[in-house]
């Protein structure tokens, strides 16, 4: 029931992402466009074809890959916080992606693969943190992330500051969590690689479950948790740096999304998953709408809505955990 | 002669380059209600993973209902033994019903998408620990008595022949304990479950233990019936302080007293 509610959610969503735009054609032209299968307006078609529909896809993608990211990340780590973002394994990947950019390199393989490696890395770097014998409490774990961001912050900023030509405005807008560079070929690109991997998530979220309760429980019970720790990861980690390298940093979400579901669905990852790529696909689709509708001139990215969302929830989730 | 249930040969286990235990052998067989008692730090835990498979020890071998332990995947080994753990803390909130379900998991496939019969074997369970009526409640709202019955109806949801317990009654009051303990040798008279325990109380092991293995500094130091094990002797000898022993008014296993300092005179021993 609730299922069909967050799929309803989502496909509403999608359709007021392509109904609403600059140009002022609205819910109605678009109803009639869909009716005559694209025949009566060639202005319009192009508007959705080549504007908004990339558009509303890419940011669904990418809300579905940041909320399940955050999911299996929560999953993992058992604790309710943790989101790549917070993390700083996003961080990372924009490391690793701006560094592609400065080298000339298209968005993909290039990009996405030098975000991947910039995932990995400040993901090892924070197990290595964490895995220690003394530090596995869960502040020890929040702290080491906010530590890592600060330093991929620190890194971003080095690079933006030292890159001086026309490169420099694209940066810094994608940087800030943009949706409105792609065109239909792109967001294939990106369904290429996200697909499998939700797929995959869905196949282990019975693991998930059993996992959440512990090594040592799920270990009794039968699954094999140090395989499942390095494909959950690896696959979080190409999921985010692909999402990363196309959209930029956007934050918050994966943090959102599955505490929201969690509330209402509660904790079997068998309904999470599905409701999390729904859900977040959906939520993010709307921040974009949000992002771009808002201002009465340009746009404002996405980003910058999720974080005034996510930001405060944050705050509230730390403080009812103590 | 029944089979034994598991067989212990030689273990061996050290953490970093701390031995915690030491050339340990025992059997147990099936239908047996084992104790594993000792002091703090002897040992009991690390001896109690390697049993569940969750440690594997740097040498010795074990062997679960005759074969060796190596030879089960993670997944039938979860069909042969199940494993209580000490209480665990999660912040995700999943019912009782829920956490009691994931002990079919390893009976079934990768999704583990549950049968009717597999809801009907989970109410039973829940029935039989006394935590039906909290089906639909939170984990996070029971109290440490109600999760350490759920959990424990988890593994009889997972029916093994045998279940492995780390310290089941640790914090719990009086009537939980008791309830707990009684719950464990119901489930060993009825079922034919071999119970492997370790525990801290050792009143509540020389009640209910067929039969007790006292560790010290990760050696066996005594393995018998609980009136051979329980001497005045050898606990002092184990945990290094004053006590009584006498036998329970409830028949033929020992009373463990503690001594407090004020009673003892200097120079007497019992």
């Amino acid at each position: 029931m609730t299922t069909i509610v967050v799929v309803a959610f989502f496909l509403l969503t999608l359709l007021l992402g392509i109904s609403i735009g600059s140009s002022g054609k609205t819910l109605f032209a678009v109803f009639e466009w869909l009716a005559s299968k694209g025949e009566a307006d060639p202005m319009l078609n192009t508007i959705i074809w080549q504007i908004r529909l990339p558009r509303v896809l890419l940011a669904a993608m990418v809300g579905a890959s940041l909320s399940m990211g955050g999911l299996v990340f929560q999953a993992l780590l058992r604790n309710p916080l943790a989101e790549p973002y917070i993390l700083g394994i996003s961080g990372g990947a924009a490391i690793g992606a701006i560094i592609g950019i400065l080298l000339g390199m298209a968005r993909f393989p290039g990009v996405t693969l030098t975000a991947f490696v910039g995932s990995c890395l400040t993901l090892a770097l924070l197990l290595m943190m964490t895995s220690g014998s003394t530090i596995l409490r869960k502040d020890a774990l929040l702290l080491s992330g906010v530590m890592v961001n600060a330093f991929c912050s620190a890194c971003i900023m080095f690079l933006v500051s030292i890159t001086q030509d026309a490169r420099l405005h694209n940066i810094i807008f994608w940087l800030m969590g943009d949706m409105g560079m792609v065109g239909m070929g792109q967001v294939g690109i990106l369904a290429g690689i996200l697909l499998p991997c939700f797929i995959l998530f869905f196949l282990l979220s019975n693991t998930l479950n059993l996992m959440v309760m512990g090594k040592e429980t799920a270990l009794a019970m039968g699954v094999n948790v140090q395989i499942m720790n390095i494909i959950l990861l690896v696959t979080t980690s190409v999921m985010i740096s692909a999402s990363v390298s196309y959209s930029g940093l956007i934050g918050f979400v994966g943090l959102v999304m599955p505490h929201l579901l969690r509330m209402v669905l509660g904790s079997d990852h068998r309904v999470l998953v599905p409701a999390c790529i729904f859900g977040g696909g959906g939520y993010m689709v709307l921040c974009d709408l949000l992002a771009r509708s808002l201002p009465r001139q340009g746009e404002m990215p996405a980003g910058v809505i999720t974080a005034l969302i996510g930001a405060p929830l944050f705050i509230y989730l730390l403080k009812k955990a103590k | 002669m029944m089979q034994a249930a598991i067989k212990a040969e030689h273990l061996e286990y050290a953490y970093a380059r701390t031995a915690v235990l030491k050339d340990i052998s025992f059997a147990v067989s099936e239908g047996e209600f084992f104790v594993i008692i000792g002091p703090n730090g002897s040992g009991k835990t690390t001896l109690l993973k390697i049993l569940s498979g969750i440690h594997k020890p740097q040498s010795g071998s074990v062997v679960i209902d005759g074969n060796p332990l190596q030879t089960y995947s993670r997944k039938s080994l979860a069909r042969a033994v199940a494993y209580v753990p000490q209480m665990i803390q999660t912040d995700f909130p999943f019912t009782v019903r829920e956490v009691v379900l994931m002990g079919r998991s390893p009976h079934l496939g990768m999704l583990g998408l549950e049968a009717q019969e597999d809801l009907d074997l989970a109410e039973e369970a829940m029935g039989i620990t006394g935590v039906g009526h909290l089906a639909n409640r939170r984990l996070s709202q029971l109290s440490g008595g109600e999760c350490q019955r759920v959990y424990i109806a988890r593994a009889i949801c997972q029916q093994t022949n045998i279940i492995i317990l780390d310290e089941p009654t640790a914090s719990l009051d009086l009537a939980h304990q008791v309830r707990i303990m009684d719950l464990m040798e119901k489930l060993k008279k009825e079922q034919g479950i071999t119970v492997v325990m370790v525990s801290h109380d050792i009143n509540l092991a020389a009640m209910y233990g067929t039969r007790v293995l006292l560790l010290k500094e990760g050696r066996l130091l005594h393995l018998g019936l609980p009136q051979e094990v329980m001497t005045f002797e050898t606990l002092e000898d184990a945990y290094g302080c004053r006590l009584l022993v006498d036998a329970s008014p409830l028949g033929r296993f020992p009373r463990i007293t503690l001594v407090p300092e004020r009673y003892m005179k200097p120079e007497s021993t019992a």
